[in-house]
């Protein structure tokens, strides 16, 4: 699940994490007892449906100013560890 | 007393508001005034993570200089602070965590922009739970706020940075969002007001997201009237955020005036079983004796599938929040681990360094609820409970305006106290995450204390009737001066 997840999780802190995780999901479980048969699924509190916009240039291209949040740039790219050999 | 022999910090934006219009003082002297009172304060309290003192200065003169010129907005010159989950341009915004400890936002939130568009003076941001992921403001990475009625217990959470500071009289209005109740819960700790509006009503552009089809802004005052006030600038119409509903904004201040006569509350006998506290239980069913007095009808209801809210939102919680912070990765903004062997590496050891416990058991919930084999009988499952839940409500709202009843079941408890066991945490919820799953408008209004400890009062009402709510609200304030005390260290 962690990493479904993408997630690291402390060899230390699989015990607690575990433990705790089985308590929620033990929780929720009473979820089963409900009588949901024919019952549609909701999809937004107000049966709204999402709204669309015209696909038209809106904002100004801020990139650099945006790329300063990142922990390493170079010529206006994003850099990650090696992805092909 | 009457208003002008208030302290300053004492006062309500509603009073504050008049004070600057008759010129009793300026909007640099009153900020200056607050500005110092965090200082003094803060430490002890740990409520706001940012002080943007320069900043206030300038809005504040800029401020006066409106005003003199004739041209001042309806908030013009007055405090507030924002949750530290609304997006502050050239403001650090972390969202009490490790993650985004050095995000620094190139643009304001809907709510920001348009309180600073009428004038409002931003003093800081206000500690809160990780990702607003707690009820307690102890799942911060910035360390928990302290209860400012007795510093070794929790103000509530997630927004309890802002419930502590506006209880505290360090602002007189603080923003705040909810989920499951992290407006209305800290509030009923603290005896502040609290209000979240119905799902869209403001826009969460700029909001950092937790749970989308959940998450609310809204407002911690200590006056309902205040709550009208700031609410009225807040919320509207908002082209940047897709589910942002399009619908007039009344003129909240001026239906406060709307009396209770022949006003339904309805009262949900489960509100009141053995999960609430005796003495919290009390002070509630005086409120509502109040409202009675005032000239309310007070008429039973049943909410049948009230048990499955805590349950239910906490599939559908988890299940959006593991979808919303997967965008936090260390590529393009955040905290980024050291020396990775592989990107695989950079994200999971980013993910697991940046976060902390409770918003990784979150994902971790939310992945296994969505993941093959269980999204039928959890997430699939559960959504069609918030269905019969958001029902039960609609037959409810036939019958009553309002729906009243305990904020929370107990009042404000000691910090560590429920850290153990995340269930007993999320049980915390138990009367205000109804009104998420369902997207409608409630409030949490101060009626009294248990052991010295505020106690709060719930009350809910159908979509888009937020009038409604905050009238009543505001006629039971007229009836008593439970939002008018003040903790004794504050005074």
């Amino acid at each position: 699940m962690a990493m479904l997840a993408r997630l690291k999780v402390a060899d230390e802190d699989i015990a607690e994490a575990c433990e705790k995780l089985s308590r929620i999901v033990d929780f929720v479980d009473q979820l089963s007892q409900a009588d949901t048969s024919g019952v549609v699924p909701m999809a937004h509190p107000l049966d709204q449906t999402q709204r669309l916009r015209p696909d038209a240039v809106t904002e100004p291209n801020n990139r650099d100013h945006v790329q300063q949040n990142a922990s390493q740039v170079a010529d206006g790219m994003y850099l990650v560890p090696k992805v092909i050999e | 007393m009457s208003v002008s022999d208030k302290p300053i910090y004492d006062r309500t934006m509603t009073e504050l508001s008049r004070g600057l219009a008759a010129g009793d003082f300026s909007s640099v002297e009153l900020t200056t005034a607050l500005l110092d009172r965090i200082e003094t304060l803060d430490g002890a309290l740990n409520a706001v993570l940012t002080v943007t003192r320069d900043e206030a200065l300038a809005a504040a003169s800029a401020a006066d200089d409106l005003r003199a010129a004739g041209d001042a907005g309806p908030l013009a010159g007055l405090p507030i602070l924002h949750k530290d989950i609304f997006c502050t341009r050239g403001v650090r915004t972390s969202c009490g965590s490790k993650m985004l400890n050095t995000f620094i936002p190139p643009y304001d939130a809907t709510v920001v922009e348009r309180l600073a568009a009428a004038g409002a003076v931003m003093l800081g941001k206000t500690n809160m739970d990780e990702f607003a992921m707690g009820s307690s403001n102890e799942t911060s990475f910035y360390g928990n706020v302290m209860n400012p009625w007795d510093l070794e217990r929790s103000p509530g959470g997630s927004s309890g940075g802002s419930s502590a500071a506006v209880a505290a009289r360090l602002t007189p209005v603080a923003t705040g969002t909810d989920t499951g109740g992290s407006i209305r819960q800290p509030a009923a700790l603290t005896g502040t007001v609290g209000i979240k509006p119905t799902y869209g009503r403001v826009s969460r552009y700029g909001m950092i997201a937790f749970a989308s089809s959940l998450d609310q802004a809204g407002v911690i005052t200590r006056s309902v009237e205040d709550a009208a006030l700031v609410l009225g600038v807040m919320a509207g119409f908002d082209e940047r955020d897709s589910t942002s509903i399009d619908q007039p904004v009344p003129d909240y201040v001026a239906e406060l005036d709307t009396p209770l006569d022949g006003v339904r509350v309805g009262i949900v006998r489960q509100h009141f079983d053995e999960g609430l506290e005796a003495a919290t239980g009390d002070q509630v069913r005086a409120a509502l004796k109040t409202l009675e007095a005032r000239g309310a009808t007070l008429v039973d209801v049943d909410l049948p599938n009230l048990d499955q809210s805590v349950p239910t939102y906490y599939v559908v919680a988890p299940a959006e929040c593991s979808s919303n912070l997967s965008r936090f990765d260390g590529i393009r903004f955040g905290y980024r681990a050291k020396d990775p062997e592989d990107l695989l590496d950079l994200y999971c050891r980013t993910r697991g360094e940046g976060f902390g416990a409770e918003v990784k058991r979150r994902i971790l919930t939310g992945t296994y609820v969505l993941s093959a084999g269980y999204y039928d009988a959890y997430y699939l499952k559960a959504q069609q409970v918030r269905q019969l839940i958001a029902d039960d409500f609609r037959k409810a709202f036939a019958d009553v305006d309002v729906i009243a009843g305990p904020t929370a079941p107990t009042p404000a408890f000691r910090l560590g106290e429920k850290t153990d066991d995340p269930v007993t945490m999320y049980l915390n919820d138990i009367y205000t995450i109804g009104a998420n799953l369902a997207g409608l408008p409630a409030m949490s209004v101060p009626c009294g204390f248990a052991d010295g400890l505020p106690v709060g009062l719930h009350l809910v009402a159908p979509h888009f009737a937020e009038s409604a709510l905050m009238a009543v609200g505001h006629q039971y304030q007229l009836e008593t001066d439970w939002h008018t005390r003040c903790p004794e260290d504050y005074r």
